[in-house]
């Protein structure tokens, strides 16, 4: 009990960050994700790292993908806004397979929306937001402690994947104070960033994929000459015209993180062994969620819970697997419906999806999903 | 004949370029290139980072870690490149689009911080690559794709901006002064802090065919007969200085460098411990 510790979500998130090897974070203030900057700030040069506040949210993406590429794992957070300005360099780093981790807290939108108030309305935008065809990996977790996990992992994956990774929190979590105790260092797996498994002499090519068809561009002062670039490239780093060689190129951005798909799918299941109903949930909601099913068992009800982590890629085997024996599924969104269109094309006809939207800056109560959980029940699903 | 010394500098497996015939920013690259070898600069310790448009192919012809960022993006990436190693020297290459109209913010910032970069504008004083765009440095009245009557937005003095945003040095040349433009670059690599280098460079396609100088030898004809050095230029009248524009150093003035700066703050977070 002794490292028990009251945290807040978006301290929680610098705090793995400094686990996970993060030494630099570029960034631009911005409500309700600045603790996480103003967490950096202080902490970094006690590490020996870096941070630095930049002129805009592009800058601050920019930045942090320049230091990556000079050998640091890197992290930059921000809200709805800054995510969208952000977009142009997320796809950079896709394109050129920079590891960096993005944090945005979620807050309500379109636009300057509603700054302090939680949302879930970015779930679309972390996946599509840049342009042209990329994977994505979002993370959305649920409690304090996870914030700190599941930042770990951002980072982690980043650095294994060689991609953008989101952490999709919400200003739920963002903002709320747990008691929690962090893992100790000697606990936690890091990924230690890839290194070239040749030399110039041996023929290596910066992005020629390795077994796990993830490439291994050297990192910028190493002595091999690399060129990186927004461009489609072929395995040497230089822009490429060729159909062929574009064609391998988006096959295997997708690839590297199709095939590890099951491994990165981090979800919970909650009640669901007799289950004849169930409620998909994520991020701050899914604690809302958990205490209506809780509500809804002792009333009776066969009701479970499925809690996604990992947002994206999308847990269709699991959604799959449950639809198959459920007779509906319910997901409660603080957003006008975005995630419950990928659990109903999941799910393929063999069970009923209804949405129960909220988008007025108020959380959920226990009573509206349990209220909607018992519509279920009742068999009037939509 | 003189050892061409600087082609080791070059991937010569990457080369012909892409510019087009009379282009000046092949002589900008070798500007730097020299500038590089009389400074010096280990090659494996030099890192290349250019935005988009023409001037930013030059990073994949030049034999270093190199980096082709996103329009407008080059001086973040390169900051933070500074600022993760310092023992790196970083060069920008960046256009007049690419440097003071998309990249306008981060350009006065990165001055402004006075990280130690040396940013060398290739000024061709249009959007090449796309076809001919007026840019925030075409001067005013020149006609471009998309000023077809003539330009009506008046031009940054890029020099004056990075000066004014706090940069530690600031110099202009041209692509006919190759020696001096190859000094002024020098200058800058040396100076630690925010340097920035206008390289003027004629595009005979995209800018010189709309403005009745199709002809490049012209252009830089041009270039003689109307830059003046920086001293001269002090002396001369004010009417006389009509069509003419100053070339030479303008401002130096190191200050307190970012990566220092930050050593600094690294300092203070640890009590003090070195």
């Amino acid at each position: 009990m002794n490292n028990m510790k009251l945290m807040q979500g978006n301290e929680a998130c610098a705090a793995g960050a400094i686990a996970a090897g993060v030494r630099f974070f570029g960034g631009y203030p911005i409500t309700p994700s600045t603790e996480i900057a103003e967490t950096m700030a202080k902490v970094l040069p006690s590490v020996d790292g870096c941070f630095v506040q930049m002129e805009d949210e592009i800058g601050g993406m920019g930045v942090v993908l320049g230091a990556s590429l000079a050998g640091k794992k890197v992290l930059t957070a921000t809200s709805g806004p800054g995510f969208s300005l952000k977009q142009e360099l997320i796809g950079y780093a896709a394109c050129a397979e920079i590891p960096v981790v993005i944090v945005n807290v979620q807050r309500v939108g379109p636009s300057t929306g509603q700054p302090t108030s939680p949302a879930q309305g970015d779930v679309m935008q972390a996946r599509w937001g840049t342009h042209g065809d990329h994977p994505m990996i979002a993370l959305s977790p649920w409690t304090v402690r996870e914030t700190f996990d599941a930042t770990v992992m951002a980072v982690n994956y980043a650095e294994r994947f060689r991609t953008p990774v989101i952490l999709l929190m919400d200003e739920i979590v963002g903002h709320l104070r747990e008691n929690i105790e962090l893992p100790k260092s000697d606990e936690l797996n890091i990924y230690p960033r890839r290194r070239p498994s040749k030399t110039r002499a041996q023929g290596y090519e910066p992005y020629a994929p390795e077994k796990d068809l993830v490439p291994n561009p050297a990192d910028f002062g190493t002595g091999y000459h690399i060129h990186v670039t927004g461009l489609v490239h072929d395995y040497t780093g230089f822009p490429s015209g060729s159909p062929a060689v574009t064609e391998e190129f988006i096959d295997r951005l997708h690839k590297k993180i199709a095939i590890a798909q099951d491994e990165i799918t981090h979800y919970d299941e909650f009640f669901m062994d007799d289950a004849e109903y169930a409620v998909l949930s994520y991020g701050g909601v899914a604690r809302t969620a958990y205490e209506a099913v809780r509500q809804a068992r002792e009333k009776g009800i066969k009701v479970g819970m499925i809690r996604l982590m990992t947002i994206w890629p999308f847990a269709d085997k699991v959604i799959r697997r449950n639809a198959e024996k459920l007779k509906g599924i319910l997901v409660p969104e603080l957003n006008y419906g975005q995630l419950k269109y990928e659990v109903e094309r999941a799910a393929a006809g063999k069970c009923p999806v209804k949405l129960l939207a909220k988008y007025n800056t108020e959380i959920f109560t226990p009573s509206e999903i349990l209220k909607a959980i018992e519509n279920l029940e009742g068999g009037r699903i939509l | 004949m003189k050892e061409r010394t600087y082609e080791k500098y070059f991937r010569q497996n990457r080369l012909p370029h892409i510019w087009c015939p009379g282009c000046g920013n092949g002589i900008a690259m070798k500007a730097i290139v020299l500038a590089v070898e009389k400074q010096k600069l280990p090659r494996d310790k030099t890192i290349i980072v250019s935005g988009i448009g023409c001037s930013s192919r030059a990073s994949g012809y030049m034999d270093f870690d190199t980096l082709h960022t996103a329009h407008g993006r080059a001086i973040p990436f390169a900051t933070g490149i500074k600022l993760a190693n310092p023992e790196l020297n970083v060069i920008v290459i960046t256009g007049d689009g690419d440097c003071t109209a998309i990249g306008g913010n981060h350009f006065i910032h990165g001055a402004r911080r006075n990280i130690d970069l040396t940013v060398v504008l290739f000024n061709n004083t249009i959007y090449g690559m796309t076809g001919g765009q007026a840019s925030p440095m075409t001067p005013l009245h020149k006609k471009a794709t998309t000023a077809p009557y003539g330009s009506v937005d008046r031009p940054f003095d890029a020099c004056k901006l990075a000066q004014a945003a706090g940069a530690s040095y600031v110099a202009r040349s041209t692509a006919f002064h190759v020696q001096h433009l190859t000094s002024m670059i020098a200058e800058g690599i040396a100076c630690k802090g925010f340097s920035f280098i206008e390289a003027l460079v004629q595009c005979p396609t995209a800018y010189g065919r709309k403005n009745k100088m199709p002809d490049p030898s012209e252009m830089m004809k041009w270039m003689r007969d109307n830059a003046v050095m920086k001293a001269a230029w002090d002396k001369l009248p004010e009417d006389k200085r009509t069509d003419k524009f100053p070339i030479g150093v303008f401002h130096e003035q190191q200050t307190v460098e970012y990566t220092k700066a930050y050593r600094e703050v690294i300092e203070l977070a640890q009590g003090g411990r070195k």
